[in-house]
């Protein structure tokens, strides 16, 4: 415990005197947040607190890229050989990495809000304590992400490859970028197998309608499992060493991940309410009325 | 000295169908600065993970500090300190705050404060790790290796790649450690560091220990004899050069003759009337007091640095 978190600390530490670091999960979530506001929200208080849920949902996933490179890089420069001579484990280096990105990502968050009222005049937030559920659960599962992704990629390259593959399938299939009803209807149903999308609509439920963490369950026990998955599976598949190569096994490990996503996907596609209720909420800004949140 | 602190036996590994160690035995004593000695490739990094856990072998046994390295892999981390072949630090760690994360990793640890002033590094105490100089690194990485006044240190070719200023340095300190009767297990391709910072040495070669002992242990192996070295206007037969009077071997490496004598004058005196009689002239001559390179030879066939 006492290493996880002298290593958190280091860690944070470390993030913020790094000025690339400083630019994705600063400055880009805010030139976000004043483009979805400002820009696509025209200024409009209740429009902002609906794209409140997109502009958290990219920040809140902005995570992965970031740990995924800096775990390569340690491994690449052999950092990460240095600490393996210490008596530290992959997991309290994993933990702590995860924990730090979410202490930094609070900030960011609470100083998108904080515009969101002094800016544009945001009088009602919903329910801020499910808002805070979705960001520690999303946080998580997407930094956990990252550290697979890490795990596979054999090189620096690699690693880019990879994260800008899951980077624009996140943002363009999941309603972050466009709304979701508004994409076309193949694309909603591709949409429906990935954490994003359900990370949006839930931030949404709460922002709009007040959703309490229980009416979002079954968002966030998926995230929640989707979390503890890929964080077992990154340490399952961590390497010290850059010379130890990643197996084929490994990269099928890695895929398993997306179990949980691929199983609510398919029940989404068939019985699910995720398309009916990001219309609802969309719709709702024009009438201004709280629809039912039931599928 | 007491009994000893870590014992390899036979130890083996492959990598796929490279056998990098062939069954390396030896054991350290307490107190003693223990040389691994060999070419690049030989396995004596290999050995020296495995003997701090970093790597299981396929084969032999290992004790270290009492423990298994493999099985007791955390308990051993507490016990030993090292200095690995290409490590770094991340580059917006300062240097102060490097040695205060490692210390509280231990369940004991020496006062960083102390450690950096020991080590010359107390003015880059907020340097960040990136802008320290090759040396300083260096220093850096033996400090920390000390962090956890460790009852064993391993240091993996401490000075490779360092300026001949930065490798003295490392020599003081590795000097000053000996004189504290640290026990050191170091491993390097320069004949004159094991010859100078060594209590005992194994020369390593193709996997396998070939030679153990001290310095003057293994330099007596080659005969207590002078090496000649020259170089000659026109090429002449190893066989006839093996012939002068008091060459007790003569071996060609590119293009040199290295003869070994136990009568240096008489030999010299010899090489030169032969050399007259064939037409043939000195191009160089150097004459060297025995050294482990020669008794690297004489085990090898080869020169440590080919």
């Amino acid at each position: 415990m006492r290493n996880f978190l002298t290593l958190t600390g280091v860690r944070m530490r470390l993030a913020l005197r790094n000025r690339l670091f400083i630019f994705f999960s600063l400055v880009m979530p805010l030139f976000f947040f004043f483009l979805y506001a400002g820009f696509f929200g025209k200024g409009n208080p209740r429009t902002v607190a609906y794209l409140l849920g997109p502009v958290i949902a990219l920040t809140v996933m902005g995570s992965f890229w970031g740990l995924s490179t800096a775990l390569v890089t340690f491994r690449e420069q052999g950092i990460l050989r240095r600490f393996r001579l210490a008596p530290v484990t992959s997991g309290d280096l994993l933990a702590s990495s995860i924990a730090a990105n979410y202490l930094l990502t609070l900030p960011t968050v609470a100083t998108e809000l904080v515009l969101a009222r002094l800016v544009y005049h945001v009088q009602d937030f919903g329910n801020l304590l499910s808002v805070w559920v979705l960001v520690t659960v999303g946080t998580t599962s997407f930094a956990s992400l990252g550290l697979v992704v890490a795990s596979v990629a054999n090189t620096m390259q690699e690693t880019q490859i990879i994260c800008q593959i899951i980077w624009f399938a996140l943002i363009g299939l999941s309603g972050a970028t466009l709304p979701f009803p508004s994409l076309p209807h193949v694309v909603q149903r591709i949409g429906v197998f990935l954490p994003a999308t359900y990370l949006v609509l839930a931030l949404q439920k709460a922002f709009l309608y007040h959703a309490a963490a229980w009416e979002l369950l079954m968002e966030i026990t998926a995230l929640l499992a989707w979390a503890v998955l890929t964080f077992f599976m990154a340490a399952k598949l961590f390497r010290w060493e850059p010379e130890e190569k990643v197996t084929g096994n490994a990269k099928a490990w890695a895929a398993a991940t997306i179990l949980p996503f691929v199983l609510l996907g398919v029940w989404e596609n068939h019985y699910g309410g995720v398309r009916s209720q990001s219309q609802s909420a969309k719709d709702s800004l024009r009438s201004g009325t709280r629809p039912g949140t039931s599928p | 000295m007491s009994g000893p602190i870590l014992e390899a036996r036979d130890l083996v590994k492959r990598y796929g169908s490279v056998e990098a160690l062939r069954g390396v035995s030896f054991s350290v004593l307490e107190g003693e600065v223990f040389g691994l000695l060999g070419p690049n490739g030989a396995g004596k990094t290999t050995t020296v993970e495995i003997l701090e856990g970093l790597r299981g072998a396929d084969g032999g046994t290992a004790r270290v500090c009492g423990l298994d390295p493999q099985r007791d892999s955390v308990a051993l981390k507490h016990e030993i300190g090292g200095a690995l072949q290409s490590t770094a630090l991340p580059d917006k760690l300062r240097v102060g705050e490097a040695l205060r994360l490692f210390a509280g990793f231990y369940r004991r640890h020496r006062n960083p404060g102390e450690l950096l002033k020991r080590f010359g590094l107390e003015g880059k105490r907020h340097a960040f790790y990136g802008q320290l100089s090759g040396g300083q690194k260096q220093r850096l990485a033996l400090a920390m290796a000390l962090v956890n006044n460790p009852r064993i240190l391993f240091f993996d070719e401490p000075t490779a790649g360092l300026d001949p200023q930065a490798r003295r340095e490392i020599y003081d300190i590795i000097e000053e450690l000996r004189g504290e009767k640290k026990t050191i297990v170091y491993t390097t391709h320069y004949i004159e560091e094991a010859e100078r910072l060594c209590d005992r040495v194994a020369v390593v070669d193709q996997g396998k220990v070939i030679a153990l002992g001290t310095p003057r242990e293994l330099k007596e192996r080659s005969g207590n004899s002078t090496r000649i070295e020259v170089r000659l206007a026109k090429p002449a037969e190893d066989e006839a050069l093996r012939g002068l009077e008091g060459v007790v071997d003569c071996r060609l490496f590119d293009g040199s003759h290295v003869l070994h004598s136990r009568r240096p004058p008489q030999t010299i005196v010899a090489l030169v009337k032969y050399l007259e009689a064939q037409g043939n002239e000195l191009a160089s001559l150097e004459i060297a007091a025995p050294s482990l390179e020669d008794a690297f030879i004489e085990l090898t066939g080869r020169r440590l640095r080919d």
